[in-house]
């Protein structure tokens, strides 16, 4: 008798993708994990959108966009159970460094008076078309903007923390959290 | 000659001298109570709460409070750590404590509070308040997106002259300590590397010094903070 497996969707939001390279540092185990889950929607798999219900999604990153809300808010719709995965879509994390400077001040440094492009734009013009994602004032934990229900700390959290949590959470096994896998950084 | 008292901790029977620090005694007798704003040597000041125990059934901070005869100390119920949590999570909603860029992190006192706590959220939202750097002095740099306002370093750090290096500034929500320009002028190196270290977060670096620690051999990457105390 095969067992149904779950279905687990990730996605990357306003992070670097070393949440999701840690996820791969799971290594062999991913061969386990297989037999366990099948992927949808991830950049694991390429594939772009939900084709059916998912068990669990995994988010990476704040919401530093109205597209990054907008794919959370999907996740939240498509999935029973969301995990908040590393600093930045538990706290806002790197990106949320900007929260202190106003919008403004961000974008003229970015596009205007920086060093790296004050020569290049004479016209001082800051991206303002409509198909590029308009940025939020600032950045959001993703728990600010949905419902989480499970968050997985470090930058990148540690594979065995992954690991541990999934492995706890599909198979309905206690999870076991070793102290030295815990870490914010 | 000071007097001996007995005591009670979570049911453990202890003996200290008598006025004591309740969280020095607890200490003499191998038992762990948490703190921030507590430094050894210098006078305590009680004003991160991270230590309140119940004493007789009411609460009251370690640090602050001396051993007397009988007392009868309860160091975690339900209540208390569910208090401490909340006191360490509030800390870390109120500043703009980002540890993966932090220089302190795995040597940072309220990251391994955090750890042991296994806090992987805060409950509260994330104030993100707009904080400065103070990068001028010629030794030192004061982050105030870090400082938690524990006063240890004004407590703790003093001139040559006996004066004191930081203060507070500012008032109320704005509240900061920043260093003097005038008793700092020419602290030494050592006194730099003190002021570095009496701070229990980040706040206070010395500069050119950041990261110098690799991941891994750093002072909470594989030891609860209080474990040196408790395994004795």
């Amino acid at each position: 008798m095969t067992k149904k497996k779950k279905i687990i969707a990730t996605a990357s939001l306003a992070g670097c993708f070393g949440c999701h390279m840690s996820f791969l540092d799971i290594d062999e185990r991913i061969l386990n994990l297989i037999e366990l889950v099948e992927f949808n929607k991830s950049p694991i798999n390429d594939i772009k959108k939900f084709t059916k219900h998912c068990d669990i999604g995994i988010i990476e990153g704040g919401c530093c966009n109205d597209e990054n809300v907008h794919v959370l808010k999907e996740f939240r719709k498509n999935c029973d159970i969301l995990i908040s995965l590393g600093e930045c879509a538990i706290m806002g994390g790197l990106p949320a460094m900007r929260n202190g400077i106003p919008l403004k001040e961000c974008l003229e440094e970015a596009y205007i008076n920086g060093p790296t492009v004050k020569d290049v734009n004479p016209q001082k013009i800051i991206p303002f078309d409509p198909d590029i994602p308009k940025i939020l004032n600032k950045v959001y934990p993703c728990h600010e903007i949905v419902k989480i229900d499970y968050f997985l700390p470090g930058c990148p959290p540690r594979a065995d923390l992954i690991w541990n949590a999934l492995y706890a959470l599909v198979t309905g096994n206690e999870l076991l959290i070793p102290y030295e896998v815990f870490k914010y950084d | 000659m000071s007097t001996f008292v007995k005591f009670i901790i979570d049911g453990k029977i202890c003996l200290s001298e008598e006025g004591k620090q309740l969280i020095e005694a607890a200490k003499e007798n191998d038992i762990y109570i948490p703190t921030l704003c507590n430094y050894p040597g210098i006078p305590p000041k009680g004003s991160c709460r991270i230590c309140t125990v119940l004493i007789n059934n009411r609460p009251a901070t370690a640090c602050t409070t001396k051993v007397t005869e009988n007392m009868d100390i309860k160091t975690s119920t339900p209540e208390l750590e569910d208090f401490r949590k909340a006191v360490i999570e509030l800390l870390f909603s109120e500043g703009n404590h980002f540890c993966p860029s932090c220089e302190r992190s795995g040597n940072c006192e309220l990251q391994a509070l955090a750890y042991k706590y296994r806090i992987a959220v805060s409950r509260f939202p994330y104030f993100f308040p707009e904080r400065t750097i103070e990068s001028w002095h010629p030794k030192l740099i004061k982050d105030h997106n870090r400082c938690i306002l524990c006063k240890r370093c004004i407590r703790g750090i003093k001139n040559n002259e006996g004066k004191t290096i930081f203060a507070y500034g500012r008032r109320g929500q704005y509240l900061e300590i920043n260093i003097d320009p005038e008793t700092s002028k020419n602290i030494s190196d050592e006194l730099a590397e003190q002021a570095m270290n009496i701070c229990p977060v980040g706040a206070i670096l010395v500069k050119e010094k950041g990261f110098i620690t690799p991941i891994g051999k750093r002072k909470y990457d594989y030891n609860i903070i209080g474990s040196e105390i408790e395994n004795q």
